[in-house]
């Protein structure tokens, strides 16, 4: 019985959760677009543009006026036919690399992107390595000398355990 | 002995981590480099707070330096700094102020009630300047030399202790 109760508990909190989340989308999220493709654009490129007064957070979920303005400008850019490099450029160009959260490939960046593929290639190397050593590793046989030795003590232990 | 130097490498990897992380707690989270710096100062035409008549465009930067300081009615710490550039303001540089989002007739009487260091004020109600500029918080000031290019940028309001610092970069570009 308690647990029933517990577990109703669980599922009408989640519940709520989920609809406070809902709300929170529909509040910030109310653009519309004829074209769902350009819907799709105008959603991926929101979230994928930082908000420069908030520390970690997407322009699509950012109260801050900033943000709001620059929804606007992404809606008319898109409006106005431009493609989604020219419009993070655009961003990029006033507001800083720091609200694009993929970074533009260039002198200072290039550590950033090339370092996991390096830290990739690198594992692929030492798995590689681990294989190999122990595909060459060789099996080999006893010697005559060792085999008796071996027998002695395998006899010795049980003798002892009887 | 290659051996016992793999064994250093994961003392190694985290050195370079505490080094990068150490490093991090002293870094300012707020801080964003400006796209702008070295940019030239970007063209707009509107009319001044002053006169809704009268129009002026980026122009108004060439031929002398001018500190370029985003204020509004309805940000308080605006009010905080404006005796910081009232004194900027006797220091033989121009200013002009954006007077950013806002009202005429507020904006107006944010000027009598807490000085007047400018020379000009931009009046821009819809913020498509401060979009240019990549304004994100008021106040913000821009240090503009006398070619129209920005040379500086200062983010947030200028405290008393920091229009030393400011004035020093103005010497630096003059």
């Amino acid at each position: 019985m308690a647990l029933t109760l517990k577990i109703r508990c669980c599922v009408v909190i989640v519940l709520l959760m989920a609809s406070f989340q809902s709300m929170a989308d529909t509040a910030i999220d109310a653009r519309h677009f004829e074209d769902p493709v350009m819907a799709e654009r105008y959603r991926d490129l929101t979230a994928s543009l930082r908000c420069p007064k908030c520390d970690a957070q997407a322009i699509d979920s950012s109260d801050s006026p900033v943000a709001a303005d620059m929804r606007e400008r992404v809606a008319l850019m898109l409006h106005e036919g431009r493609a989604d490099k020219e419009i993070l450029d655009f961003m990029a160009n006033r507001f800083g690399e720091f609200v694009l959260y993929n970074p533009r490939l260039d002198g200072r960046t290039w550590l950033l992107w090339a370092l996991p593929a390096a830290l990739v290639a690198g594992g692929a190397l030492v798995v590689i390595a681990f294989v190999r050593a122990r595909r060459h590793r060789r099996v080999r046989p006893l010697s005559e000398e060792e085999r008796t030795r071996l027998s002695s003590l395998i006899h010795r232990h049980r003798e002892r355990s009887e | 002995m290659m051996r016992r130097l793999l064994l250093l490498l994961p003392f190694l990897v985290f050195l370079g981590l505490a080094f990068f992380l150490y490093r991090g707690l002293s870094l300012d989270p707020s801080a964003r480099e400006s796209a702008l710096i070295g940019q030239a100062f970007p063209a707009f035409t509107l009319p001044t707070l002053e006169d809704p008549y009268t129009e002026v465009d980026e122009s108004l930067l060439r031929g002398q330096m001018s500190l370029v300081n985003v204020w509004a009615s309805w940000c308080p710490t605006c009010k905080e700094e404006m005796p910081q550039l009232l004194a900027l303001s006797e220091r033989g540089i121009q200013m002009v102020g954006i007077n950013y989002k806002d009202t005429r007739d507020l904006g107006r009487q944010f000027l009598e009630e807490f000085g007047k260091p400018f020379e000009v004020n931009i009046f821009d109600p819809a913020g498509d300047l401060g979009f240019e500029l990549g304004v994100y918080g008021v106040p913000e000031t821009f240090l503009v030399d006398a070619n129209g290019i920005v040379r500086y940028k200062h983010v947030g309001y200028i405290t008393p202790a920091q229009v030393d610092e400011v004035m020093a970069e103005v010497e630096k570009w003059r």
